[in-house]
């Protein structure tokens, strides 16, 4: 069998290539895994990447859909995520995060927040009134065990550290918020119904559990069980559930933007938000587990540790922990 | 619906990743849920039969099992996507037995934030029950993504990665094979394990005939007799490469 002379000088061309896309192949490895950034290999892989693509070209157009082709491909694509990939790392990332982006943020969803904060005081409203004017409807906010519990004059949260030891209950204390947290602000994407449902609910909720305990006079003893992780605990699902509200407005009032942009862009926008709600939330955590149901602190180092946590909160959240002022509509 | 994701890249070539479907993402899915949830009862398994051996002062009572015990079955049962895909850029073994990983709508490896909201998005996307919003997200959009894949602009794509043959063994000459032949000996060879020994069988012998190297009919079922044949021909291969 006579191989074609054409194959004869294709193999020419490949072995004279062989060694510099091996070559372009290491050099793409060791910037991936940013094991040495050296100037002149970086200035090489550019270099090198040019003529990659005039070989994809070639091998495309004299061995189209070849193992070849396909590996010359794989190894253009390689080198194409090296070259363009967006600069910086997770350190600098996280410092834009808390110094720049975060207060903006919080400015964009000013209208937002005020409007889940309604909400939520409006629930809690309604989950006060509810039980003060229909007291046996209280069996829709606290379980049986509860109810029996503050019948006799006792919080269920009495002796919580006899049940479970502090760091586990705060361990479950954060999950469980930062679940919360989280779903308020996913599921902004039902067009911020879902959003609205759990911050509504979970007003009602509060305030319906503060109009039973206040029957039996320990809505005190619960303030006081609260205050101490409350403040911090709620804003956030808040503010989590105005990044949801943002979500879900985004999608019914897109804009000039397509709705996949916009809904995109609002994700992006709450997603970076959610990163501080989760850090406050784990603080939140530790103090609901380690004081809120200790008997042994007061109510002023209670209130103390609850106002100091907020204060912390929105020095972040503004960006004045680092002297930085919003700048009005960024996006 | 679309299944190709074309990149244009700055220097005029276009690029292409086959978008993969529902049922490549359900399989990688199947696979993954399997291992997390071996992974989780092999901890607890383990760790059963480990604490007796432990000393007295580390075990007390309830905390010993929560934090020994659940705790780290549940990170791995519970926190399994979010890791796995951010260390293994966008696969888990699950994907990687599959063949796909997720890229994003520029077809480049996502980043950490990307990864994360995609996993956020699970809880949306699991509800009800067993992935319905998911699922029905994949089955109505053109790149067959669910919700969390839209929200972070990723993509399911699958990953066609190169043979393990290098670059040498791909340009190499042949004697008296075209490239394209030498390529099917290579191609055929790549796959073997992978193929039942019935059907290697058949796809060697009929290649071997193609090639003027038809084996022995005493031959025609012997899968380590036909495989050698077909690597003494690539041989030649590396010989003619060395000379």
């Amino acid at each position: 069998m006579k191989k074609p002379q054409s194959d004869t000088a294709l193999t020419a061309w490949l072995r004279k290539r062989v060694e510099r896309w091996q070559r372009l192949g290491e050099l793409a490895k060791v910037q991936r895994d940013r094991q040495d950034e050296k100037v002149e290999d970086v200035r090489e892989l550019a270099q090198g990447f040019r003529a990659l693509a005039r070989d994809v070209s070639l091998a495309r157009g004299v061995m189209p859909d070849s193992r070849l082709t396909h590996h010359l491909e794989a190894l253009f694509l390689g080198l194409h995520e090296v070259i363009f990939r967006a600069p910086g790392s997770l350190g600098q990332e996280l410092k834009k995060l808390f110094t720049v982006e975060i207060p903006r943020i919080m400015w964009t969803l000013r209208g937002s927040l005020a409007a889940t904060g309604s909400l939520f005081i409006l629930g809690g409203a309604a989950g006060w009134w509810l039980v003060a004017t229909y007291p046996e409807l209280a069996a829709l906010f606290a379980s049986e065990q509860m109810i029996q519990k503050v019948q006799r004059g006792e919080l269920w949260t009495d002796g919580l550290l006899n049940v479970f030891p502090p760091s586990i209950l705060s361990l479950q204390i954060m999950t469980n918020n930062i679940v919360v947290a989280l779903f308020a602000f996913a599921l902004g994407v039902f067009y911020g119904l879902g959003t609205l449902y759990i911050i509504g609910l979970n007003g009602l909720l509060l305030g319906g559990v503060f109009a039973f305990t206040a029957e039996y006079s320990l809505h005190g003893k619960l303030f006081s069980f609260v205050v101490a992780h409350g403040i911090v605990e709620l804003t956030v699902i808040c503010i989590a559930g105005a990044a949801g509200v943002h979500l879900g407005e985004a999608l019914a009032r897109p804009g000039a933007r397509t709705r996949t942009e916009a809904f995109r862009e609002a994700v992006r926008l709450g997603g970076r938000l959610m990163v501080v709600c989760a850090l406050f939330l784990v603080g939140a955590g530790f103090i609901e587990g380690y004081i809120s149901p200790d008997p042994s602190y007061p109510l002023s180092t209670r209130i103390t540790v609850g106002v100091t946590y907020a204060c912390v909160l929105w020095l972040v959240l503004s960006g004045r922990l680092w002297q930085l002022k919003p700048q009005a509509d960024p996006f | 619906m679309q299944d190709k994701l074309v990149l244009h890249t700055t220097d005029g070539v276009e690029l292409t990743l086959s978008i993969a479907g529902i049922g490549s993402r359900s399989y990688a899915f199947l696979i993954d849920w399997h291992i997390r949830l071996l992974l989780a009862v092999a901890w607890v398994l383990t760790l059963t039969q480990l604490l007796p051996l432990l000393p007295d002062r580390l075990l007390s009572g309830n905390l010993a099992m929560i934090y020994l015990l659940l705790l780290p079955a549940s990170v791995l049962y519970f926190l399994y996507h979010p890791i796995v895909e951010v260390a293994m850029r966008g696969r888990t073994p699950g994907k990687r037995m599959a063949g796909v990983r997720v890229v994003t709508n520029q077809g480049q490896t996502p980043g950490i934030g990307a990864l994360l909201i995609r996993n956020v998005f699970r809880l949306v996307d699991s509800m009800p029950f067993f992935y319905v919003v998911g699922l029905t997200t994949a089955i109505v959009t053109a790149r067959q993504v669910r919700l969390g894949d839209l929200a972070a602009g990723t993509v399911l794509v699958y990953d066609e990665r190169p043979g393990r043959l290098s670059f040498e063994g791909q340009v190499a000459a042949h004697p008296r094979l075209e490239r394209r032949e030498l390529e099917w000996v290579q191609d055929l060879l790549e796959r073997w394990p992978g193929l039942a020994p019935e059907s290697r069988c058949r796809l060697a012998a009929k290649l071997l005939e193609r090639l003027g190297e038809a084996p022995a009919p005493w031959l025609e079922g012997d899968d380590e007799a036909l495989r050698a044949r077909l690597e003494a021909v690539a041989q030649e291969t590396r010989e003619e490469a060395a000379v």
